[in-house]
């Protein structure tokens, strides 16, 4: 039953690398090479990050499900993000203004400097930038940044649903939310020009 | 007579569902090989916290930093599955940019803006998703991606603010898109 190894055993190294090419391979055929496909999701010309994002959170999330019940792998085993509530938000919502003016989030920015993107060189330069500025001003928010702990919270329960309910109602918005975006995205793409 | 074109055009992107259900089964076999999903920020985390080993140790073995944990143990900051993965997406990114014709050296703007100010504006914001990656404790695909298919509250958490602020803040910033 998996996980197969341990996250620091060698052969994570290994698979990492593999997983990593797929990864990288996906987000340039996609398009997310390209910072001015990406921002569309937010100006409604291209949907394309929504689309893709979507699709993988819940193809992912349901392929977890039945890999735990054919007991294939243990999701008690596997990683889950703590929450931290307040450095959560406040990380997120920092994150979604640097993503409107820089067109970029790490992963995709990494791909497309492979391609040759200036732009994404510089995105890089910047948020490397950005972690040592962090890394400098720790102690002033280490107590923020540690605060109101939830540990590995998983949303359903927070809800007081059931797994498979949960999961389901997700399916069910993302699906809602593509047929939506492609509807304004088709309104949308006749008036502006080709990017 | 037909034009003699040297270069072919790059070819179109893939179906960006198709996409997605291959992302989600890279994610899946992730989790099922590693314990752990994907994720990008990591890497260089893990490249600053090394350059800071070297240069400045002291702070790096103090409470004051934020990647004290990198190192406790003795450990060697660059020694994660992460630092493999970014390596990884680095060679994924240029086969597909090879395949599809697409390797080019150019800096993407917008028309209507300058070079100039595409560039001010990705050092900008590259600055911001640096600081804000470490308060969310990894990026869109650390903490996002991998959040919501493992269903964590914090990766929905993190998906609802990138998104929203985004879409909050995208009038102020139209100009530097459309």
């Amino acid at each position: 039953m998996g996980p197969l190894f341990t996250a620091t055993d060698e052969w994570s190294f290994v698979i990492a690398l593999v997983i990593g090419i797929a990864f990288g391979f996906i987000l340039e055929s996609a398009g997310f090479s390209s910072s001015r496909k990406l921002a569309g999701v937010f100006y409604g010309y291209d949907f394309v990050v929504l689309q893709v994002f979507f699709t993988a959170a819940i193809t992912a999330a349901i392929g977890l499900l039945f890999f735990e019940y054919f007991g294939w792998l243990d999701l008690s085993a596997i990683w889950i993000n703590k929450f931290y509530i307040g450095s959560a938000i406040l990380g997120g919502g920092i994150m979604g203004v640097g993503f409107i003016i820089g067109g970029f989030c790490p992963g995709t920015s990494a791909c497309a400097l492979a391609v040759g993107k200036i732009d994404a060189m510089l995105f890089l330069g910047g948020f490397i930038g950005g972690v040592i500025l962090f890394d400098a001003f720790f102690p002033f928010y280490k107590g923020f940044y540690k605060a109101n702990n939830m540990g590995g919270a998983l949303i359903y329960e927070d809800l007081g649903m059931e797994k498979q309910t949960f999961l389901l109602l997700f399916v069910l918005v993302a699906l809602a939310s593509f047929i939506a975006t492609a509807y304004i995205q088709k309104r949308v793409s006749k008036k502006s020009e080709k990017y | 007579m037909e034009e003699v074109k040297l270069q072919k055009p790059p070819k179109k992107y893939m179906n960006p569902y198709l996409a997605g259900v291959l992302l989600g089964i890279v994610i899946l076999l992730s989790f099922y090989f590693t314990r752990e999903g994907l994720g990008a920020s990591g890497a260089f985390k893990r490249g600053v916290a090394k350059v800071e080993q070297i240069i400045i140790p002291s702070h790096l073995d103090s409470e004051d930093s934020a990647f004290h944990h990198y190192v406790t143990g003795g450990k060697d900051p660059l020694k994660n599955r992460l630092v493999y993965m970014i390596v990884g997406v680095f060679i994924g990114g240029f086969l597909s940019g090879a395949i599809n014709r697409r390797l080019k050296l150019k800096l993407e703007h917008s028309p209507k803006i300058t070079s100039r100010k595409r560039a001010i504006a990705a050092l900008i914001g590259g600055a911001l998703f640096g600081i804000g990656s470490a308060f969310g404790r990894g990026c869109t695909s650390g903490a996002g991606l991998d959040g919501m298919a493992v269903l964590a509250t914090s990766g929905f958490v993190v998906v609802a603010m990138i998104f929203g602020v985004g879409y909050a803040a995208a009038w102020f910033f139209r100009k530097l898109w459309i």
